[in-house]
């Protein structure tokens, strides 16, 4: 075969017209397969049982959906999950910062075994957590008689929700900004400094904004965490309705009375809510990595 | 300003950065700080700098003893290798970052600022660029735009750690005569770190070449070049041959090479520059191994009969008919001798 025909040969092979939008020619071999397993296993564990859960949500009528999904109780329980959630990530935001920020910056004694800490609730089974935590705070407990003393009741109360809460959630902020606080380089810090900023400009000028698309990472993973949380909430939270019940514990109640269409409603009203939170933080997200590349 | 550095030590761990270093600068003068890494030349600009600070000795702008004063307070422009621009801000904010940080009694007004941003645009050559992020520009724009930023609050004095290190050769050569112009511009006292001695003996008025924590030799590119101090200048600035030998009546012997040379007895090292060497009919022989001929120059690389590799510059009308395996016989123009222990 001649250089021509070869050359002709390859023009043919061209990509054209809509196959362009899925394959591009490329080194880097795999995207097949890679998508194919990928977009099945999406199907397999996370499309399919959520579909299935609307599907049992919009087996009734309107009146009914509302009747459930949006009773005093339910809306109490929203407000709760959704409430203690947000404040959770927020505490967890300002010291998962400091957290990182020591591990990164600072050599001390014993560094390697916090490093191992601020993973383990990761790990711990979050029933663990919710009755330790539940000892600790409750009235005769080694923290909470002290806060008894100071007028405080934490365990039982929405309070000691947002205690449960923010034990589950400090890793995922700890750990999406390490890596950034890391990259930024001292020079960054050294250059502000030899411009005449202060210590206080340059952490509000330089270090955090630096850190905003990565903390608002954290933010948001610790938020949609605490959201969803079941396990180590139910031993601290005192479960009383409308008071201090959270709106996955309600789906389970409702479980057991087999009223699993009340069930299944509750739950895509929260599915609805929390999917429009992260579209949210993710278009934040977006328009901030945008600006800094 | 004139800044004096007095006997100052710094110490990394056991291990000594800087050794009673002293060296004074003259206002608007255009210092380059020479050295192979591990020297200390990036230390003592850091501590000029007021980014690091010395275990002894003291560091004065114009007799105002700045030696523990923090950066923020010296004035300084300091320019980094790494350029660290502030990612999230536009070119423009990076360059008034300077400014935006003073507090509100001594901050320029807003259109002040607006305007001195544009001159130094105009000044750095990047007209027009500066509502892009750093992201968006090149590597030589981005040092550029870190100058800009430096030199935004008018500094006494800009400090340069190895300002064309990150970049490729043809955009280093430009920024070269790009930070001559500015300096020229502005008058500002600079000073600069490289391990480049080209760049140093190309760009520089003064250069100041540092050797495991000390300075070995302060002066002029021409001074440093064609009178080096001692024998680790003479090996670091410029191509030199090393012949480590001895002298007695009046000859440098080392080996089969032998050189006149007009100094006492005793052993000795001796550095010849490959443009020194000369052909000559009385001289040492040499047997040519390989010949590249670079724009006039013909560079040759030559074995002595005891076997000691050597390098000749020889202009082109000079070396006449030359191939490889012929010898030729040498005799050198200019001789450095330094006793063995430097």
């Amino acid at each position: 075969m001649s250089s021509t025909t070869l050359s002709t040969a390859g023009q043919d092979r061209q990509p054209r017209g809509a196959k362009t939008l899925f394959r591009r020619r490329s080194a880097i071999a795999g995207f097949g397969l890679s998508l194919g397993v990928t977009v099945s296993l999406l199907s397999l564990v996370v499309l399919i049982p959520l579909s299935a859960v609307i599907l049992k949500a919009s087996g009734q009528s309107f009146s009914e959906f509302l009747q459930a999904g949006f009773s005093a109780r339910a809306l109490g329980a929203y407000r709760l999950s959704f409430g203690a959630a947000f404040v959770a990530a927020a505490v967890n935001a300002v010291f998962g910062v400091l957290t990182a920020w020591a591990l990164v910056r600072y050599e001390f004694p014993g560094k390697s075994i916090i490093n191992g800490l601020v993973d383990l609730p990761f790990a711990l089974p979050t029933a663990v957590a919710g009755i330790a935590l539940a000892a600790l705070y409750s009235p005769n407990g080694w923290v909470g008689q002290y806060l008894e003393m100071a007028g405080i009741k934490a365990a039982y109360t929405p309070l000691g929700v947002v205690i449960a809460l923010t034990f589950i959630g400090l890793p995922f902020v700890v750990r999406t900004i390490e890596p950034v606080l890391r990259d930024l380089s001292a020079d960054v810090e050294e250059a502000a400094a030899s411009l005449g900023a202060g210590r206080l400009s340059i952490i509000g000028r330089v270090i955090l904004p630096a850190l905003g698309p990565a903390w608002l990472t954290g933010f948001a993973l610790s938020f949609a965490r605490g959201v969803g949380e079941y396990g180590s909430v139910i031993f601290i939270a005192g479960n009383m309705p409308f008071k201090s019940e959270i709106a996955p514990l309600l789906i389970v109640i409702q479980l057991e009375q087999f009223n699993y269409q009340a069930a299944s409603t509750i739950a895509v009203v929260m599915l609805s809510a929390s999917f429009a939170m992260l579209l949210v933080i993710n278009a934040i997200q977006a328009w901030a990595r945008k600006r800094s590349a | 300003m004139t800044i004096s550095i007095r006997s100052v030590e710094k110490q990394f761990a056991r291990y000594p950065a800087l050794r009673g270093v002293s060296l004074e600068v003259q206002p608007g003068e255009l210092l380059a700080l020479l050295g192979p890494s591990g020297s200390g030349k990036t230390t003592l600009l850091r501590i000029i700098a007021g980014l690091e600070f010395p275990e002894a000795g003291q560091v004065a702008f114009d007799d105002q003893d700045v030696t523990f004063a923090s950066a923020a307070v010296r004035k300084v422009g300091f320019v980094f290798q790494q350029y660290a621009l502030f990612r999230h801000m536009t070119v423009a904010k990076n360059i008034a970052f300077g400014l935006d940080v003073r507090k509100a009694k001594d901050r320029p007004a807003r259109a002040e600022i607006n305007r001195r941003v544009e001159d130094l645009l105009g000044l750095v050559e990047l007209g027009g660029l500066g509502g892009r992020y750093p992201a968006q520009l090149s590597g030589g724009q981005r040092q550029r735009v870190a100058l800009a930023r430096a030199l935004a609050v008018s500094p006494q004095v800009l400090l340069l750690d190895e300002p064309f290190g990150a970049l490729d050769a043809t955009v280093r050569k430009s920024l070269r005569k790009e930070l001559r112009r500015i300096h020229n511009a502005t008058g500002v006292t600079t000073i600069f770190v490289t391990h480049d001695q080209e760049e140093a003996l190309d760009l520089a008025d003064r250069v100041a070449i540092l050797n495991q924590g000390s300075i070995e030799q302060v002066g002029t590119p021409q001074e440093v070049y064609d009178q080096p101090a001692s024998a680790f200048v003479c090996s670091f600035v410029g191509e030199t041959n090393r012949f480590d030998g001895a002298v007695s009546g009046g000859r440098f012997v080392c080996g089969s090479v032998s050189l006149a040379v007009d100094c006492a007895d005793g052993p000795k090292t001796a550095f010849v520059r490959p443009h020194d060497l000369v052909v000559a009919p009385e001289g040492f022989e040499a047997k040519i191994v390989r010949v590249t001929a670079q724009g006039p120059v013909i560079q040759i690389e030559a074995q002595t009969a005891s076997d000691q590799r050597i390098e000749i510059s020889l202009a082109r009308q000079e070396a006449g008919s030359i191939a490889v395996g012929q010898t030729l016989r040498l005799a050198a123009r200019k001789v450095h001798l330094f006793d063995p222990a430097d």
